[in-house]
């Protein structure tokens, strides 16, 4: 039995719900293996804040094209109907509502929807890139993250303690061990691992799971 | 009309201490690594320029092209989103020694800024950052129920770009996701001063594939063979 979701799993599962031709940002890491798991049938088009739509897998090694990266700043290569476009373009498809779903890796998220996700504190050289402009204009805004922090804090908790990166902007988590909507600055519980009571769960959560409706399954193939 | 210079040193001439210069590029991709290595080159021989307002997406990589002039000590200030890189070590080190300044600015707001200085717009409002330590101090005002933060325009006094090809008359196209901040940076800066792989005569550019029109641009020099961050990184280069 699974006791909780790999991160190629929880990607997998965010991937069943990005529909046939939506445009798509997957975050630096963690998020952009959603891009592996598109189900058959669909292509979304993923678009990169350094300036493209529709790029493809990274090239065979040797093959790379240095100007042709992603946000990553990794080797990446197009898809048939790409396009290229500067940066004020590229932010103006970001804030201004024409994403689809931006999809995010997370520090913490709180139940009102805060995120934060770009700084562990004042130490060291701080570093934004995109992630506050990210966070901003897609229509769905979505957090992939393990449930818990490797030490066993909860993540997913009533206000954020580190720096945030936006205010009241997640629309759903994707965990480890659930997937939660946030709605009306509450967690709301709509899928969860089959073998884990509601009660365990909750005690892994930093803030209260509220249930409004039927709770599905969250499943996963072996990745 | 004829904006072509002869050389890399004449094409940077004129870039003085104290002078905010906008530089393109997303890490190597839209780099110019022949005009920074020409101001470079400037000043080792001569002390100048210095005190340089750097104004880039990221902070440099290794020890070439924009790692190589804070490496320099040629900046004490850079405006940029993120600066990290594969290798960061020269902005590190100089940063965390209270050498350099660093102004953190949220990507698409710095794209926005610099096309607003470009556009003659002198502000605007924008979701991003509201709420962060990134807009403290900053105005925040309700449109239609939501708050955005006020956020000023970015000029410059000079702008260095990356550019495939361009004509006399400064018209310019780029390679792939080397547009990036660019065509931006052309607009905001008072003198544009463009590298390009090739030069062409005027009308060898349909005007059809013209991405930063020559309005925006003060100089263009030939780079026929330009190098690449990336590539220069991994043959472990530094200049000088």
């Amino acid at each position: 039995m699974t006791e909780r979701l790999s991160n190629a799993q929880i990607a997998w599962r965010a991937a069943q719900d990005i529909a046939d031709g939506a445009y798509v940002n997957l975050g630096i890491g963690f998020p952009e293996m959603v891009a592996q798991f598109q189900p058959a049938g669909r292509q979304a088009i993923f678009h990169t804040e350094n300036g493209i739509l529709g790029f493809g897998e990274a090239p065979a090694p040797g093959e790379e094209d240095w100007d042709l990266i992603n946000a990553g700043k990794k080797a990446v290569t197009l898809k048939a109907g790409a396009a290229f476009f500067h940066h004020a373009d590229s932010f103006a498809m970001v804030r201004g509502g024409h994403l689809d779903v931006a999809i995010l890796g997370a520090y913490e998220v709180a139940e009102t929807g805060d995120l934060a996700n770009w700084s562990t504190g004042p130490k060291g050289v701080p570093a934004v890139g995109g992630a506050m402009d990210l966070v901003h204009g897609a229509k769905r805004v979505a957090v992939l993250t393990d449930h818990v922090t490797k030490d066993g804090r909860p993540k997913l908790v009533k206000r954020c303690s580190l720096p945030l990166t936006g205010v009241g902007c997640v629309t759903r988590v994707y965990t480890s061990l659930a997937v939660i909507d946030i709605v009306c600055r509450r967690f709301v519980l709509r899928e969860k691992l089959p073998a884990l009571p509601v009660d365990r769960l909750q005690a892994m959560t930093g803030a209260e799971l509220a249930l409004d409706g039927p709770v599905g399954d969250l499943t996963a193939p072996d990745l | 009309m004829d904006k072509t210079v002869a050389s890399l040193a004449e094409a940077v001439a004129g870039i003085g201490d104290g002078a905010s210069v906008m530089i393109g590029g997303f890490g190597g991709a839209g780099a110019p690594i022949e005009l920074i290595h020409a101001l470079i080159d400037r000043f080792l021989a001569t002390g100048s320029p210095k005190k340089l307002t750097v104004i880039n997406n990221n902070a440099g990589n290794g020890h070439v092209g924009l790692a190589a002039l804070i490496e320099q000590g040629m900046a004490h200030k850079l405006t940029c989103s993120f600066p990290r890189s594969a290798d960061p070590r020269v902005f590190t080190e100089k940063y965390l020694a209270g050498d350099i300044e660093l102004d953190l600015v949220p990507q698409g707001t710095l794209a926005e800024r610099i096309r607003a200085g470009g556009a003659g717009i002198p502000a605007f409002y924008t979701p991003t950052a509201y709420g962060t330590q990134l807009a403290d101090g900053k105005p925040v005002e309700e449109f239609d129920g939501r708050p955005y933060v006020r956020e000023r325009w970015l000029k410059a006094d000079f702008a260095l770009v990356k550019a495939e090809c361009a004509d006399p008359f400064g018209n310019l196209t780029y390679r792939m996701a080397a547009r990036n901040f660019n065509p931006l940076m052309c607009m905001a800066a008072a003198v544009a001063i463009a590298q390009a792989r090739r030069i062409v005569p005027a009308g060898g550019i349909d005007p059809e594939h013209v991405a930063t029109p020559g309005i925006f641009v003060q100089r263009v020099v030939e780079v026929p063979d330009p190098r690449q961050e990336e590539a220069l990184n991994r043959a472990g280069a530094h200049h000088p």
